[in-house]
């Protein structure tokens, strides 16, 4: 009797805990897997494989228009995707033209050139296949002008260079002159914006990435409206392996998700025992309850 | 001066003390949290502003209105002629910020007049287009798909059963003219657990989102208190 | 203006087609001003705070201090030098005022972009906190939200491998990498899709209104 008594003083004890311990839970299930550096690879599923073809498949010299719409706060999911996509195209020879509908997104497009496209890629030259035209205000009222008359916003690159002197920007009038939009979002404007205003209403292919919490919300447009959908990191770390599965050669560098892979399996765990524990107190404290 | 070593160790140093400071709250509410939260809110107004008069009022409005006069900020501007019909812009722009005056601020009306009916113009065909017709469309599908397994067809016939009652069911639910009783009670039921199911998989992407963003922070922390040992 | 877009739409020549095209322009130019509104607004409230000395005044003074900090090094690109391209000079003015050397990087780097990563990962630490403490099997309904997220949670982790990899082929479509992948596919689609929906016939009934002049709260009450 005594023994029951304690053990429900335990349960209750349990239910009841202090939240700064399960902060410190949480802190620790995402730090020692950092340090120890536990990776994980994970199969790229179908909706990540679709995306990967739909690149593999695009010709050399394709127009891929890539739109940052993210910042420093959701960079750890996104910027993995954008290093993949680029690698990519680059690999496949295809011209990159990036932009971005988020006053951040200009940064990390910066990030990428300098971390990724010149020092990987040196051969590929800035206004002949890869060019960053910056940010533009207007959300989705951007996505409109440029269905419309892509030059009547973008008039220069980042660097001031003229369009008109771009040689990559010939031909270039409109967003329906694009090969593929990819669009690496994490809120509005974002994925949905780019199909809801270029893609359906421009028949063009978009596909891309976003963060874990809006993934579940664009599976309503795939496959018909979006190629693809990399969703978060684990999104981004599929993709990276269908990059290593295609190109080995990018097996050593081209697994930043995957890293990240390790404490998110550690933490997904951690939650995982939090939420059947709750669930095993609340039952048991429901039982007794209901006894009394 | 600000690509310096000392430049970078201090801004590192700067950034770890931040992140430290937004992470005491998690302690508790202290000043360290409040000086951090209250310094982010004036520096990111600022970005915001800042990125917006470079890359938009500058090259796409001043530069239209005046381009012989910034060839200094847009080189290109100059081989430009004026463009008159900006001024609708900078006069609706100027209308806006009158919002900020208590006694002109009704002028601002006709600036967000002018936002508002664009945005529902846009989103009126937009939305009808691909969250309306385009949904349903990709709704129906046909039932039986020739070349799949045994197995392989009755998962795809009972997947797209569940989508297309699924989908009515939900529907049913949100319709809210009449008493969810008898048959429109039960399909409204098998409406909420599509529902449930639908936020448990955004609950499961939610804590993945989460744990990514400070996996993120954590990294920075380790490698910077890493650096400060080697 | 909104009966205009619309009609562009359906009749996608001159002159519909060059006013969607001109407005779409103005509308991206506007939206810059609604920027300097929101940072005109911040000033007010808090330059406010400090006059009347409420509350956490003291805070404010660092807002309008990191505000006028970020604005003066991004607005007259301090630290941005001229240079030279394809043999012609050009004046800092219309040198990237993100560049390495500018002062608005700095400070974008050391304070904006840590502070706002930071910001949003403390919120995995209240998802933890959730998931234990809120998250209760009570009804039929809250059981099956909890089992989706469940295989969601465990797909990527050992647990959800060793858990089934032992099903036999007829049984793989339970196997949780594969269940996980339905999950999404089917009931969170079909979900996420009546939502879509509902939120779209929403809108457009309020888009309706507004056009047709219904629908005024947006001008902030009767003049």
């Amino acid at each position: 009797m005594a023994d029951e008594e304690t053990k429900l003083t335990l349960i209750e004890k349990l239910g009841r805990v202090d939240r700064r311990i399960i902060f410190l839970v949480m802190a620790l299930a995402v730090l020692i897997p950092l340090l120890v550096h536990y990776t994980t690879t994970i199969p790229a599923s179908p909706i990540v494989q679709n995306l990967f073809d739909k690149v593999e498949i695009l010709p050399s010299g394709a127009r891929v228009l890539i739109s940052f719409d993210y910042g420093p706060s959701t960079a750890p999911e996104n910027q993995p995707m954008a290093t993949s996509i680029t690698r990519h195209c680059l690999e496949k020879n295809l011209r990159i033209y990036m932009i971005s509908l988020w006053a951040t997104g200009p940064r990390q497009a910066m990030e990428l050139i300098d971390e990724v496209i010149k020092p990987e890629f040196p051969d590929k030259k800035d206004g002949v296949d890869w060019v960053h035209l910056g940010f533009k205000a207007g959300g989705q009222g951007l996505i409109n002008t440029l269905l419309a008359d892509f030059r009547a916003m973008y008039t220069t690159d980042v660097n001031g260079v003229s369009v008109d002197k771009i040689p990559m920007m010939e031909g270039v009038t409109s967003l329906k002159d694009f090969d593929f939009i990819y669009c690496i979002g994490s809120g509005q404007p974002g994925n949905k914006e780019w199909i809801q205003f270029a893609g359906d209403p421009g028949h063009i292919p978009v596909g891309g990435g976003t963060t874990a919490v809006m993934a579940p919300q664009l599976y309503p447009y795939y496959p018909k409206q979006t190629v693809g959908l990399l969703g978060g990191l684990q999104g981004a770390a599929e993709y990276e392996a269908a990059l290593i599965a295609r190109y080995p050669k990018y097996g050593d560098m081209s697994r930043v998700a995957s890293e990240k892979m390790g404490p998110q399996v550690s933490a997904h765990l951690v939650i995982a025992a939090f939420i059947i524990l709750g669930n095993v107190t609340f039952l048991i404290e429901r039982r007794r309850r209901r006894k009394s | 001066m600000f690509t310096s070593h000392l430049a970078a160790a201090i801004g590192t140093w700067i950034a770890g003390l931040l992140t430290l400071m937004i992470f005491s709250f998690l302690y508790k509410d202290n000043p360290f949290y409040k000086f951090a939260e209250h310094l982010f809110v004036g520096v990111s107004a600022a970005y915001w502003m800042v990125v917006g008069f470079w890359t938009t009022l500058v090259p796409n409005l001043i530069a239209q209105l005046w381009p012989s006069h910034m060839g200094n900020f847009v080189p290109s501007a100059v081989e430009r002629r004026p463009d008159i019909w900006y001024v609708i812009p900078l006069v609706f722009g100027i209308l806006m910020l009158m919002r900020l005056s208590p006694k002109a601020n009704w002028l601002s009306r006709w600036a967000m007049s002018f936002v508002i009916g664009f945005a529902a113009g846009t989103n009126f065909t937009r939305y009808i287009q691909s969250d309306f017709v385009s949904q349903i469309y990709s709704s129906i599908e046909p039932l039986y798909t020739r070349g799949l397994s045994v197995m392989g067809t009755i998962g795809d016939v009972f997947s797209k059963v569940i989508i297309v009652g699924g989908l009515l069911s939900a529907l049913i639910y949100f319709y809210f003219s009449k008493e969810h009783k008898g048959t429109l009670g039960r399909a409204a039921r098998l409406g909420i657990w599509v529902l449930m199911a639908a936020f448990g998989a955004t609950f499961g992407y939610t804590v993945m989102a989460r744990i990514s963003l400070l996996t993120g922070r954590m990294d920075f922390i380790i490698k910077w208190i890493g650096g400060i040992f080697t | 203006m909104g009966l205009i877009l619309i009609i562009a739409m359906f009749i996608p020549h001159d002159p519909f087609f060059d006013m969607d095209r001109k407005f779409s322009i103005y509308y991206d130019v506007i939206a810059v001003f609604a920027f300097i509104l929101g940072g005109g607004n911040l000033l007010r409230v808090h330059l406010n705070k400090v006059y009347q000395k409420r509350t956490d005044w003291k805070y404010s003074i660092v807002t309008v201090a990191g505000f006028f900090l970020m604005l003066i090094a991004g607005l007259f690109k301090l630290g941005v030098h001229a240079y030279v391209q394809e043999g012609v000079q050009f004046s800092r003015w219309a040198a990237d005022f993100q560049g390495t050397e500018s002062l608005f990087k700095y400070l974008y780097d050391c304070t904006f972009q840590p502070l706002q990563s930071t910001m949003f990962s403390l919120l995995a630490f209240f998802v933890a906190s959730a998931s234990y403490r809120a998250f209760r099997a009570k009804t039929l309904e809250a059981t099956i939200l909890l089992i989706a997220a469940f295989v969601i949670l465990i797909r990527p982790t050992p647990l959800g491998y060793y858990l089934t990899f032992w099903l036999p082929d007829p049984l793989a479509f339970l196997r949780v990498g594969n269940l996980s992948t339905w999950i999404l596919a089917v009931p969170n689609m079909v979900g996420q899709r009546a939502i879509m929906i509902g939120i779209a016939l929403g809108i457009v009934s309020t888009s309706m209104r507004l056009i047709l002049g219904i629908e005024r709260g947006y001008l902030g009450g009767e003049s």
